[in-house]
Parts: structure tokens; C-alpha cells; sequence
């Protein structure tokens, strides 16, 4: 099954500046593995260390979110999108609470 | 499908002559009518933060006639915010945002009651600032506030008109309607900070806030007037780039801790502490990392002294100012840490320090040991040795 990944610009940084990703997978998880597969350094990003997908990550297949359909093991159909929705908080664009 | 608000129906207003004038392009659609702007003159709105979102929510809202509009703001005009910051003019830099920006919307719409806090939102006084608004906007920049400015929503039971933007997206959603999901129920819990992106990364495009801001006065407007479907169990999120909107659906989460079946959030808590800031910011600071000022530096170039500069900006950054030292960006440092040379003295250096420590604590993992993090970066650089060089 082909999907595409959307990837936010916060996570463009590791998967070469791309805004999305095509794979083949027949559930979510699989598609979020094969990325992680290829971007290594996205992995600490989504998944926690004994590989669940973050709390403040939140991933949909089309416009629903997976927490509420059968979560990694969502199945996905040729041609599905895969969105990454991770928390921005910015309103003004520099980060007071973490100068740098 | 009116909010939930004791004002809007009370209070008996009337427009004067100048106010019929003022807004009769609303007074002559249906949907807004003399109804609509009686109602918007009735309502009563906080908006949080008075920045890159609040300037076009103020000068809109401000615009539209709402009658009662509360600004919290605990800082300062800055020049640096001028390029989004459309409230303010050159000659507000360094006066109290909140005070620049009622001043400025004042002059816009005389008529209305415009009341300014000059104070951060705490946990000790969100509850008493929101309950005499009927709406409150978020236009805040960092999680705990927008953890703080959700809770205090939901446990009073008030819409929070959200928006949040990175560079060239931007999200809007409207929590803490009755029957709707909140900010807890997309996400239960912050990021921890060293997985929010830093500074390297960080940056928008002024017209961004100005798109996602008109959104949320968009739809504070409409939940005023009870017209339209409003942005409510939905998540708006805004490419700027592709030119592009998608729509998320947002489901009440059964599970949240603050508005699901079993609430474990019952009052206001220390969100600095929920964010892991208290106890992130010591380590990263002090953990066996040497510190050299920059007057220090100078001393030492100025005595002759051969101190091999690594600047782990980005190269954008070092396009701004720079020290004349080797550029390698952080991000790079692993794949290119061949290129340095452990045996000699080498001061780190970045905007502001935060990025250069990150930068020595790795260099140490591979066995460099001869680091000085410059203290505060570029910026200490341009305070203390060369006020001519630009600050960001």
C-alpha cells in the first residue's frame, strides 16, 4: 500500500529538508517504522524509548486521529496520508523559555 | 448556539450616532446586523499576550467593536519584534507591551473599554483575570502558559480561542467549548525541552501571526455573534509555503485528565514544573562546562594569545556577525568533528550560549577537553567588546 507521510516543518530537519515521504505499509506503524528506518535521527522525536508514539505527537491517518482508531495498527489503503501533528506553542517566534 | 455567557444577554446597550456610522459595513449584513453589534459591543474578551498574534486580534477585535477587551502582556516593545508585531511602532520600543498596545487601539476605536495587565499569567492569577471575560484568546508563546491558559479555560467553563505558529505553519482551533475537547485532549502532555526545537530552528515569517491571528479574531467574532460553524472540534493547520489548509478532526479524549470521565486536573498546577523547565535549565548550564566571558576572550586575543574560535551556529546566523571563527552547526558537529583539533584550546561559541554548552558536552563524549563556552554567546560579545556588532 502506498502512503504518503506529511512531515511538519519542525521534523523537516531530519529527513533532509523534505515536507513528505512516500512509503508502502499496511498499517500506520509501519509507515512511521520505514521513516524512522530511513531518518534515523526522527525516531527520539516520535517514539518514546520503549517505542510508543510520543504524547505530544499526535498522528493522523487522513483527517482521523489514530488515538481513536486502532492507534499504530490503524490500517492504511493505497493512497492514504499519514500526518505528523506535533505541539508548536510560538506566537511570536523566539523562544523565550528556551534562549539559546 | 450563542456562548455561555451571563453579559451578552443583561446588559442593555445602545449604539450612538458616531457608532452606527463607525460600523455600519457590519450593520447592513444580516449575519452582524444591530443585534450582532449590540452583541459584540456586550462582549467582554482577554486576550493573552499582545505579540506576533495578539497585535492583528487586538487591532481587529479592537476594530469590530468589542466592547470590553482585556490585554495581559509582561513585556517590553522590542525592535525585533517590529517585523510581525504590527501594534507597535518604532517609537514604542521599550515601553510595556501592554501599555503600547492599548494606546494603540485606543486611538483606533475610542469607544471601547480597553484595560491592559502588565503582569505575567501565573496559576496564582488566571482564574481571577478570565472570570470577568467571557473569551479568552491565546496568543501566548511557550507550553506552560498554554497548559496554564487551557485549565483555567476548561475549570471555568469559557471557549479559548487557540492559535500557535513555527516558522511557516501555523495551527487554530477553538477548546474549552461546551461539549468540545481541549488543549489536554490533543495533547495530554508538553514536549520535554530538549526536544522543542531551539533557536537554530526557530524564526517566523512576520506575515505568519498575522494570518493565524486574524483566524482567531475570526472565529471570537463569530462565537460572539453565534453565526457559522466555529472552529470547534476541528484543527486548522496553515502551510504558508504550499499555500495550503488542512483540517484535522479533534476528539473530546474520554481519558483527559482535565475534562475526560475520571478528571485527575482539578486546579491550577506549576506548569513550569509540568514543562520540566525548573529542572532542565541547571544541568545544561553548569555540568562540568568551563565558562569564559567575552571580555575575557578579548583579553586574551589582545595579548597575543592563539584561541582557535568554533562557532556552532547556523550558517545564516554567521551571515548576522560573527567572531571570524570556524563554522560548524551544531547539527553538523558529529559528522564533521574530524575537521577540529582536540589538542588545541578552543572557545565554543553561539547566539547565546544555550547551543555552544550542548556543543561541548558532546565534544567531551569523543574526548575533547580543552573547551571554554563563550558565557552568553554573540550577544554578551556585542554588551561587553564591540557594541557595533548587530544583536538578534
Amino acid at each position: 500500500m502506498a502512503v504518503k507521510v506529511l512531515i511538519p516543518t519542525p521534523l523537516r530537519q531530519f529527513t533532509g529538508k523534505q515536507p513528505s515521504i512516500e512509503c508502502s505499509a499496511q498499517t500506520v506503524g509501519e509507515a512511521l517504522g520505514s521513516l524512522t528506518g530511513t531518518f534515523s535521527d526522527l525516531k527520539k522525536h516520535l517514539f518514546t524509548e520503549d517505542g510508543k508514539i510520543r504524547s505530544f505527537v499526535n498522528v493522523y491517518l487522513n483527517d482521523e486521529d489514530i488515538r481513536f482508531l486502532d492507534k499504530e495498527n490503524t490500517r492504511t489503503k493505497d493512497g492514504d496520508t499519514i500526518s505528523i501533528v506535533p505541539s508548536i506553542a510560538g506566537g511570536s517566534g523566539f523562544c523565550k523559555k528556551f534562549e539559546c | 448556539m450563542a456562548i455561555p455567557t451571563d453579559t451578552l444577554q443583561q446588559q442593555e446597550v445602545k449604539l450612538s450616532k458616531d457608532e452606527i456610522s463607525r460600523y455600519s459595513r457590519h450593520l447592513i449584513m444580516p449575519e452582524v446586523g444591530m443585534e450582532g453589534q449590540l452583541k459584540l459591543k456586550r462582549a467582554r474578551v482577554l486576550t493573552i499576550g499582545t505579540g506576533g498574534l495578539g497585535a492583528p486580534l487586538g487591532l481587529y477585535l479592537a476594530a469590530a467593536g468589542v466592547g470590553h477587551l482585556g490585554l495581559v502582556d509582561f513585556d517590553v516593545v522590542d525592535s525585533s519584534n517590529l517585523q510581525r508585531q504590527v501594534t507597535f511602532t518604532t517609537a514604542d520600543v521599550g515601553k510595556p507591551k501592554s501599555e503600547a498596545a492599548k494606546a494603540r487601539l485606543s486611538a483606533l476605536n475610542p469607544a471601547i473599554e480597553i484595560v491592559s495587565y502588565e503582569t505575567r499569567l501565573t496559576s496564582e492569577n488566571a482564574l481571577e483575570l478570565f472570570r470577568d471575560y467571557d473569551i479568552i484568546v491565546d496568543g501566548t508563546d511557550n507550553f506552560p502558559t498554554r497548559f496554564l491558559v487551557n485549565d483555567a479555560c476548561v475549570l471555568l467553563g469559557k471557549p479559548n480561542v487557540y492559535g500557535s505558529i513555527f516558522r511557516f505553519e501555523g495551527q487554530a482551533t477553538v477548546f474549552g467549548y461546551p461539549g468540545g475537547p481541549c488543549y489536554r485532549c490533543l495533547y495530554p502532555e508538553p514536549p520535554p525541552p530538549g526536544l522543542v526545537p531551539s533557536c537554530a530552528e526557530g524564526g517566523v515569517l512576520g506575515v505568519l501571526p498575522g494570518i493565524v491571528g486574524s483566524i482567531q479574531a475570526m472565529e471570537t467574532i463569530k462565537l460572539i455573534l453565534g453565526a457559522g460553524e466555529p472552529l470547534v472540534g476541528r484543527l486548522l493547520l496553515f502551510d504558508a509555503l504550499a499555500m495550503h489548509f488542512r483540517e484535522l478532526k479533534l476528539k473530546k479524549n474520554p481519558e483527559c485528565p482535565l475534562c475526560g470521565q475520571h478528571r485527575t486536573v482539578t486546579e491550577l498546577i506549576d506548569y513550569e514544573e509540568f514543562c520540566g523547565i525548573r529542572g532542565e535549565e541547571a544541568p545544561a548550564m553548569t555540568n562540568g562546562i568551563s565558562e569564559i566571558t567575552a571580555t575575557e576572550l578579548k583579553a586574551r586575543q589582545d595579548r597575543g594569545e592563539k584561541v582557535f574560535i568554533l562557532d556552532v551556529r547556523e550558517p545564516h546566523e554567521y551571515q548576522i556577525c560573527n567572531l571570524n571563527g570556524k563554522l560548524i552547526p551544531l547539527g553538523e558537529l558529529p559528522r564533521r568533528v574530524s575537521e577540529l583539533d582536540s589538542s588545541v584550546e578552543m572557545v565554543v561559541h553561539c547566539r547565546s550560549g544555550k547551543r555552544s554548552a550542548d556543543a561541548i558536552q558532546f565534544l567531551q563524549t569523543v574526548g575533547f577537553k580543552k573547551l571554554w563556552n563563550l558565557k552568553g554567546g554573540v550577544l554578551a560579545w556585542a554588551d561587553e567588546v564591540d557594541p557595533r556588532m548587530p544583536k538578534y
